[in-house]
């Protein structure tokens, strides 16, 4: 195989973790909002460490993301 | 051709999504190859954050009212904003370390933001909006003041005992050959997470910002029932663009608040 072909496969193969990210979101989000729904006057607390945990979370998948550029431009 | 007749700016860009990061110098200081500090777009684009914090900062404590006007009333939501985050994770003792993470969250919060600003098409890269913080080693140099900060901190505060961190109290003396190596590891990766985070943020933010509008001169260079659909991509920038706001301000939010975690070890290491 050309080792360009390769290139573009492995960085495809790179942003796999992407499913791990969406289902995390997906999880996250769903969870914040039925505690929102359940409890609506705790909803500011909860807002600022949702927050941050969705920063961290998205942060994973970029990760990845500049794995793919490592292996695509360089 | 359909190309021709657009206006410049909705012509299908050149460019790759990439382009947008390069680095180009507007005043040469290169001796030799050996010490290379030219002025580059980076640093005009750093001068101009720094500019504008200032100049915000001085607009909003210049005439001090007991009932805030428009901008002073700006300046306080963005200090008691930090001054919160600030007093929750560090309590009285983080006060000292206040001027510091306002200066670390002003500085990413404007290069991210004014990052987003489009730039002037048909004019030279020089002078193109460019986003510091999409560029690893800018990230990177803050991280590691951060960092830094708190390991100098620590040790001149603590003396040895700042090396309780890697031993948190509680954990059985068993495990303790475990737990040491992990805490190691785990606090040399900090910089290097809290640069990459940042980094890779605002990176991908721009390159698929960029993407979409290639997909829209794309389009509508195709013409007929193409040129229409272009409308799909051109509602996508839009919804990008408004999560690129939210991604500046968390990102910048997020960088502060783990940098107040950080510096709480170094007020208390023995957790």
């Amino acid at each position: 195989m050309d080792a360009e072909a390769a290139k573009y496969i492995g960085a495809g193969l790179a942003v796999l973790p992407l499913f791990g990210v969406g289902l995390g979101l997906g999880i996250m989000f769903g969870n914040f909002l039925s505690g929102a729904f359940r409890n609506p006057s705790a909803t500011a607390g909860l807002t600022g460490n949702f927050f941050i945990a969705f920063a961290l979370t998205e942060a994973t998948g970029l990760f990845a993301l500049v794995i793919a550029f490592l292996i695509l431009f360089s | 051709m359909i190309e021709q007749l657009m206006p410049s700016f909705l012509r299908p860009l050149a460019a790759g999504p990439m382009e947008q990061f390069e680095i180009v110098r507007i005043i040469p200081l290169d001796f030799n190859g050996a010490v290379d500090i030219s002025f580059t777009n980076a640093s005009l684009w750093m001068v101009i954050v720094v500019l504008s914090a200032t100049l915000f900062f001085a607009l909003a404590t210049r005439r001090l009212a007991l009932i805030p006007g428009g901008t002073q009333s700006m300046g306080e939501v963005a200090y008691e904003f930090i001054a919160k985050m600030v007093r929750d994770t560090m309590g009285d003792e983080g006060r000292q370390f206040f001027p510091f993470v306002f200066t670390l969250f002003t500085f990413v919060f404007l290069s991210n933001f004014l990052g987003l600003l489009p730039s002037i098409p048909g004019t030279p890269a020089a002078v193109h909006s460019f986003t510091v913080t999409s560029h690893i080693i800018v990230t990177f140099t803050l991280a590691i003041i951060s960092v830094g900060l708190v390991v100098v901190y620590g040790l001149i505060k603590h003396g040895f005992g700042f090396l309780k961190l890697f031993a948190p109290s509680g954990v059985p003396l068993w495990l303790l050959p475990l737990i040491t190596p992990i805490e190691i590891v785990s606090f040399l990766s900090r910089p290097v997470s809290l640069a990459v985070r940042l980094f890779a943020n605002m990176l991908a933010g721009h390159v698929v910002l960029k993407v979409f509008a290639g997909f829209v001169g794309s389009l509508l260079a195709a013409g007929g029932v193409l040129s229409i659909l272009s409308v799909v991509p051109l509602i996508g920038i839009v919804g990008v663009f408004l999560l690129e706001f939210l991604v500046a301000f968390l990102q910048a939010f997020v960088f502060a608040i783990l940098t107040c975690i950080y510096l709480q070890d170094a007020l208390h290491p023995s957790h």
